[in-house]
């Protein structure tokens, strides 16, 4: 039998049974994949959160063991500083949390165990010159110095504001103050690479990545702002000891 | 002897005489983007590889039946479909790689080399020789990304694959990375001297 293929009835049909079939096929394919790709992506999140605390995995261990053996508790707390129960780090959106106002928000805090003492890791989450751009940042244990930093991005331009993910802009937070002088917080400015704010703590932005820079700024200002009274609580107890 | 190189000529000819890259320019800007590290450039490789030998021999199966009208548009859905699927298992399989090549697996969808090699060969071929042809075209276009990726990441990084195979002495000594090698311009004009390479070897 000879197919008339410039029917259309013919074409129609044609096109549907393909659109079905291949519809069928990749929902079948993403079902299957599905398990594999969400334990990558929840490593991927340990790994970020490790490398905030300045652990870099080496050779053979995985991740999971890793992150197993460093970070042994993590908890969330809201505005006060109080733990909040039934909420599990790992799995808060904080995307969600920080556009809602300070005093609602869920906070995680990681609690990671390094050669240097106790760690608390927190979540930062804003915006770049193109779209959100996140990071991890670590504390030490007298709740006012930063440890290290993790910053991420999902499509900032490469060479430019790009740069925020590599350890050249993240290692400047390593050390720096988040209280001021007079114990409020102040958070960490990026500034342009030869001005210094007299008094503040503050790193160099990535030149021709001002946007990113100002978004980097803006991004910790926000996140950590709500964690104040959980790390006064945090200096509080390291004073006692 | 001859029959058989007769008969592979689909696979041997886009090696070098045809070659995709270099004597059709197709497919440039997925040679600039992907190249500044030999790893990316590989699974890149491997990613059209599958594409266009797949895409090819559904194509060349279903050429007798598809309606003339639609026929891009079904050479899209296919191509579409696998393109997803490949990209599906890179981010279960090597997530860090899927993460880097980010945009551009997916972009292998307007891949000029695909929608051309579809249009051009598999629509009046045999699947067998569809399939051949698609091996041999993604072949000669992972030759060219290969041998850019190469320069590009020795030359750039002072590495190979992710180890560095310039000596540390010769960093002491003053040398330093050419930070341009990572950029995508010098993509372009590694891409232009193999071209005059070979057409230098070709007269």
């Amino acid at each position: 039998m000879k197919i008339n293929k410039e029917n259309n009835v013919y074409t129609v049909v044609y096109a549907s049974v393909l659109v079905i079939v291949v519809g069928f096929a990749l929902a079948l394919v993403y079902q299957a994949l599905r398990p594999a790709q969400l334990e990558n992506i929840a490593n991927d999140t340990k790994k970020q959160i490790l490398a905030s605390a300045l652990i870099y995995p080496t050779g053979n261990e995985s991740i999971g063991d890793l992150y197993e053996k460093h970070i042994k508790n993590s908890y969330c707390v809201d505005s006060k500083g109080n733990k909040i129960d039934g909420e599990t780090a790992l799995d808060v959106n904080v995307a969600s949390e920080v556009k809602k106002p300070a005093d609602e928000r869920v906070l995680p805090v990681f609690v990671c165990t390094t050669e240097k003492g106790e760690k608390y890791i927190v979540p930062v989450y804003g915006a770049g010159l193109w779209g959100p751009i996140w990071g991890y940042v670590s504390m030490d244990d007298n709740g006012k110095d930063i440890y290290g930093a993790y910053f991420g991005h999902q499509g900032e331009t490469p060479g430019l504001g790009a740069e925020i993910e590599k350890p050249q802009f993240s290692s400047q937070f390593e050390g720096k103050s988040i209280f001021g002088s007079n114990g409020d917080f102040e958070s960490v400015l990026v500034v342009k690479k030869g001005q210094e704010p007299a008094g503040k703590a503050y790193v160099n932005a990535v030149s021709g990545g001002t946007i990113t820079s100002q978004g980097v700024q803006k991004m910790l200002y926000n996140s950590l702002e709500p964690y104040t009274e959980f790390f006064k609580n945090l200096a509080k107890e390291s004073n006692k000891e | 002897m001859g029959n058989i190189r007769k008969r592979l000529e689909p696979l041997i000819n886009p090696l070098s005489n045809d070659n995709p890259v270099i004597v059709q320019i197709l497919g440039i800007c997925s040679a600039l983007a992907v190249t500044a590290k030999l790893q990316p450039a590989v699974v890149m490789t491997i990613s059209v590889l599958a594409v266009l030998a797949l895409s090819n021999v559904i194509i060349s199966i279903m050429r007798n039946t598809i309606p003339t009208s639609i026929r891009i548009i079904v050479q899209l859905v296919v191509v579409a479909a696998l393109v997803v699927i490949v990209d599906q298992v890179l981010k279960a399989w090597n997530y860090e790689v899927s993460k880097q090549l980010s945009v551009f697996i997916g972009l292998i969808i307007t891949n000029c080399i695909i929608m051309g090699r579809l249009e051009a060969f598999a629509l009046n071929n045999t699947p067998f020789n569809a399939f051949l042809d698609g091996v041999g075209n993604a072949l000669g276009y992972g030759i060219i990304l290969v041998i850019v990726a190469f320069f590009r990441e020795l030359l750039g990084s002072g590495t190979l694959w992710g180890f560095q195979v310039i000596p540390q002495a010769l960093y002491d000594l003053g040398y330093q990375n050419n930070g341009m090698m990572i950029l995508p311009p010098m993509a372009l004009i590694t891409v232009a001297c193999i071209i005059w390479f070979h057409n230098r070897k070709a007269k």
